[in-house]
């Protein structure tokens, strides 16, 4: 039972000394980001790397996602003989949830555990004492442009993401089940509202893409400098990202739409 | 012991004066205190995990030490702000065990890399620096290899070449010599030796090749359980050789250093027929 203790007393001091690293590694990489304007073509390399290779797997998951939006949409309004509602149903899922979540959930995956195991390698590899020991900082040099890129491609990608969704709910609904294309389009602009719908999801993919830039730029940091070191700090990076955007879905959710 | 003979003429390089370090509840070094003279080799050797690589981020300011100080060219690396820090590093070269090299730039750009961070000389000029930084180490032809390619002594090779870019006054030489060819390693000891006379630098190598640091080294210091064992030249430390020197000179299996972990007697732990099970 002692033992029991002791061991949550271990992992809870251990959490919180992790929390204080990433606090204060967030704090330096922010005070750093002039270097990304002053470095400019070094940003735009990692707004390539990040936001650039990560279109595929969005635009494509959109389009799926989207389409089954259109067949489930489709599927239940019809009972109740409201299937020209369909575009707002799915314009509406995309841009307050899906859009935002399954996005970052993605981009944890693809460009977030890209940029830990980049950066873990960079440590396991001596890289990062390299650059300092050459007087040059990685802050500055690596941090930074990585971090701002993340952040800066997150929103993009969820924008795209509701776009295309919005087309493969169109192809499905409008080009498969028949509903009227007026009437697709002219539904989700009545019920689509600009500040509570589509400004509250630009909000929550800014919030996910700050969170999941940071945790994976501060996983690969933190990573042990190994090789299993840096395969745990990849998963990590992952399963965090996972849980912090789900668990900031729910309270931004509440703080937007609810009377949290 | 005081000062080695060399700093009597010139300053030392680095300074050491009863230096600390604990790594979490381990102690690293405890009441360290050398010398590095200006313009020569000094060799530091040791056991594995005497912190012969963390002596070296001590002298570059990467780690802070727990308590003593640590100067090097008079300034104490410890009080230095980042910026003095970043100019005091700008005059030294690090050569890492494995080399380091930038893994998204290939030969030519990782030696170019400091010139193109710290100068603001035009390609021209920087194409011909690096050319002659790569001649120096025998790999002008490879400019264009990434480092995925290269073998690990052509690795340590660019990465020399890289330390050396911006000219510096001293160089840190973390196990130059671990897992070479002995074609490789002779490469190596050659070019540390050329480098280090040709340019007058001031090295700090730490290894535990006996023979090839022996070579070169113009004064050998021993570390073992944090603090100095021993010190003085190639002959000096060769000559006075405690037992505890010359086990570890002659790479004996046994000594001063026991070959089995420390335990109970193996005749008690045999017929004693307990064994504590985890």
């Amino acid at each position: 039972m002692i033992d029991f203790l002791a061991g949550l007393g271990r992992a809870g001091l251990g959490w919180f000394a992790v929390l204080g690293r990433a606090s204060m590694f967030l704090g330096r990489v922010l005070l750093s980001q002039d270097a990304v304007l002053r470095r400019f073509s070094l940003t735009v390399a990692e707004l390539y790397s990040v936001g650039v290779r990560s279109l595929l797997i969005i635009v494509v998951s959109g389009l799926f996602v989207g389409m089954v939006l259109g067949y489930q949409g489709y599927i239940t309004l019809v009972n109740f003989g409201a299937a020209e509602a369909l575009g707002g149903v799915v314009a509406l899922s995309l841009v307050r949830e899906l859009g935002p979540v399954v996005t970052a959930l993605l981009f944890a995956g693809r460009a977030g555990s890209a940029l830990t195991a980049e950066i873990g390698l960079m440590k396991a590899t001596e890289q990062l004492s390299a650059l300092e020991m050459m007087a040059v900082d990685p802050y500055r040099r690596v941090f930074a442009p990585r971090f701002f890129a993340g952040f800066v491609s997150m929103p993009l990608l969820a924008a795209l993401f509701s776009a295309v969704g919005v087309i493969g709910g169109y192809l499905v609904g409008v080009g498969l089940l028949g509903v009227d294309s007026g009437s697709y389009f002219s539904q989700m602009q009545a019920v689509t509202d600009w500040r509570e719908d589509v400004v509250s999801g630009v909000i929550k993919s800014v919030v996910f893409g700050f969170v999941v830039t940071w945790i994976a730029v501060f996983q690969g940091v933190d990573a042990e400098p190994t090789s299993e070191g840096i395969s745990r700090a990849t998963t990590q990076t992952v399963v965090v990202s996972a849980l912090a955007v789900l668990g900031l879905d729910f309270i931004l959710t509440g703080l937007m739409f609810g009377d949290l | 012991m005081h000062v080695s003979r060399e700093s009597v003429d010139d300053t030392p390089h680095v300074v050491i004066e009863d230096l600390a370090f604990r790594h979490g509840r381990k102690t690293v070094f405890e009441g360290l205190s050398m010398t590095v003279p200006r313009g020569r080799i000094t060799t530091v050797m040791g056991p594995s995990g005497t912190g012969k690589t963390t002596l070296l981020r001590l002298i570059g300011g990467q780690l802070r030490p727990s308590s003593g100080r640590l100067w090097v060219d008079g300034l104490e690396v410890a009080r230095l702000s980042r910026r003095s820090l970043y100019n005091l590093r700008k005059r030294m070269g690090m050569l890492f065990q494995t080399g380091a090299l930038l893994s998204d730039f290939n030969v030519f750009d990782n030696v170019a890399f400091p010139l193109r961070e710290h100068t603001d000389l035009p390609e021209e000029l920087i194409r011909h620096l690096v050319l002659m930084k790569l001649e120096a180490v025998g790999l002008r032809a490879a400019r264009d290899l990434d480092p995925s390619q290269l073998s690990g002594g052509m690795a340590r090779r660019v990465a020399l070449a890289r330390a050396i870019a911006l000219d510096p006054q001293m160089i840190l030489y973390d196990e130059p010599f671990a897992g070479l060819d002995p074609i490789t390693m002779g490469q190596i000891v050659t070019l540390i030796r050329r480098t280090n006379q040709t340019l007058g630098l001031t090295g700090v190598l730490v290894t535990h090749d006996v023979v090839e640091a022996m070579a070169i080294s113009d004064q050998v210091v021993l570390l073992a359980e944090g603090r100095v064992v021993d010190r003085g030249t190639v002959d000096e430390v060769r000559g006075r050789a405690s037992e505890w020197t010359s086990q570890f000179l002659e790479g004996r299996p046994d000594g001063p250093v026991p070959f089995h972990y420390p335990g109970t007697p193996y005749r008690d732990d045999l017929l004693g027929g307990k064994e504590s099970r985890t």
